[in-house]
């Protein structure tokens, strides 16, 4: 049943990305790729050069391409800067592998912290049931409860 | 929180800081701004091998060591380097017989629409493509079209012409190239 419900739930994340590498359209391609000579996403740019490759990428999407097809076609002729995303090799895979190293030791440390504290709760005076209050305090501090409740 | 694990968490923070700042200032150190030139100087002119739009294959600006270059760098989509096109056809027309060459670097473009300007304006001298710009970085360039003068030792004399060049300039640029 596990296995069946995450199947389902891989086909329904897989499945919009398959149509998107499929049937690209101009505006998420616009997010993706640079303006090189302004450099930001084209959807940022009214650059003569930004308008030449939005051109470019509509003539790409009517002729069928799909948008792996349009991506490398546009690093052939502007080089790898030109997509927004950094390759997955190389150098530039630590800007993909950080991220994860970080928040993998961020939660570790938390993790820890959190036994810590808890571990000190557990061998506190209260958590043992040992006396948590001076008897006498206690003593005055009931008297006094008494004589505000009469 | 024991005062050892205190310490040992502050120490690397502070590490971390360090090694992030590190990184910053090597990336500000190390930022290519291009070569400089005026005040008399004459550094070596960064070298490249791009592919021809003139033809098949790779130019090396190594091959013309020997030779004066006017290096052009332009665009298709870059008006300016429309109307100074016929200036630079009628130096390199003109003075080709003295060993000078006129190159023209065709950078951030796509190769297609430099070939489809290079037919439409009658262009004959060599041309190359630097589709990501990576060698107008390297020589400064800031926009299009700029112009530089190699001697015939291969180093950068004079400033560079930033926007269009004029016919002047060129000649005025050629000449010290030649005597330089």
């Amino acid at each position: 049943m596990r296995l069946a419900l995450a199947l389902l739930l891989a086909l329904v994340l897989a499945a919009p990305a398959a149509a998107s590498e499929r049937h690209p359209t101009l505006g998420e391609l616009e997010g993706e790729v640079m303006c090189p000579t302004c450099k930001t996403t084209l959807d940022q740019s009214s650059a003569p050069i930004a308008d030449r490759i939005r051109q470019f990428i509509s003539a790409r999407i009517a002729a069928g391409d799909t948008k792996s097809e349009i991506k490398q076609k546009l690093v052939a002729q502007f080089g790898p800067a030109v997509l927004a995303e950094p390759s997955k090799h190389g150098f530039n895979l630590l800007a993909w592998v950080l991220p994860f190293v970080a928040l993998g030791v961020g939660a570790a440390v938390l993790a820890w912290l959190v036994w810590r504290w808890s571990r000190g709760r557990e061998g506190s005076p209260a958590a043992a049931g040992g006396p948590s209050i001076d008897p006498e305090l206690e003593r005055r501090v009931d008297e006094e409860l008494a004589r505000f409740d009469g | 929180m024991p005062a050892r694990l205190k310490h040992g968490l502050q120490a690397l923070t502070i590490a971390v800081v360090l090694g992030l700042l590190a990184l910053l200032i090597w990336k500000v150190v190390h930022q290519d701004e291009g070569v400089k030139l005026g005040g008399g100087r004459t550094p070596p002119a960064p070298q490249f091998a791009l592919a021809r739009l003139d033809g098949p294959g790779k130019l090396k600006l190594a091959s013309l060591r020997g030779k004066v270059v006017v290096l052009n760098f332009w665009a298709s989509w870059c008006a300016p380097c429309k109307s100074e096109a016929p200036r630079l056809e009628a130096a390199w027309q003109r003075y080709r017989g003295q060993g000078v060459v006129v190159l023209g670097v065709d950078g951030q473009d796509f190769s297609g629409d430099a070939k489809r300007f290079i037919r439409k304006h009658g262009i004959t001298y060599p041309n190359v493509h630097d589709g990501p710009g990576d060698i107008g970085t390297k020589y400064g360039v800031t926009g299009f079209p700029e112009t530089y003068f190699v001697d015939r030792r291969g180093r950068l004399v004079g400033d560079r012409v930033v926007g269009e060049v004029s016919a002047e300039k060129l000649a005025a640029g050629i000449t010290r190239a030649l005597q330089s």
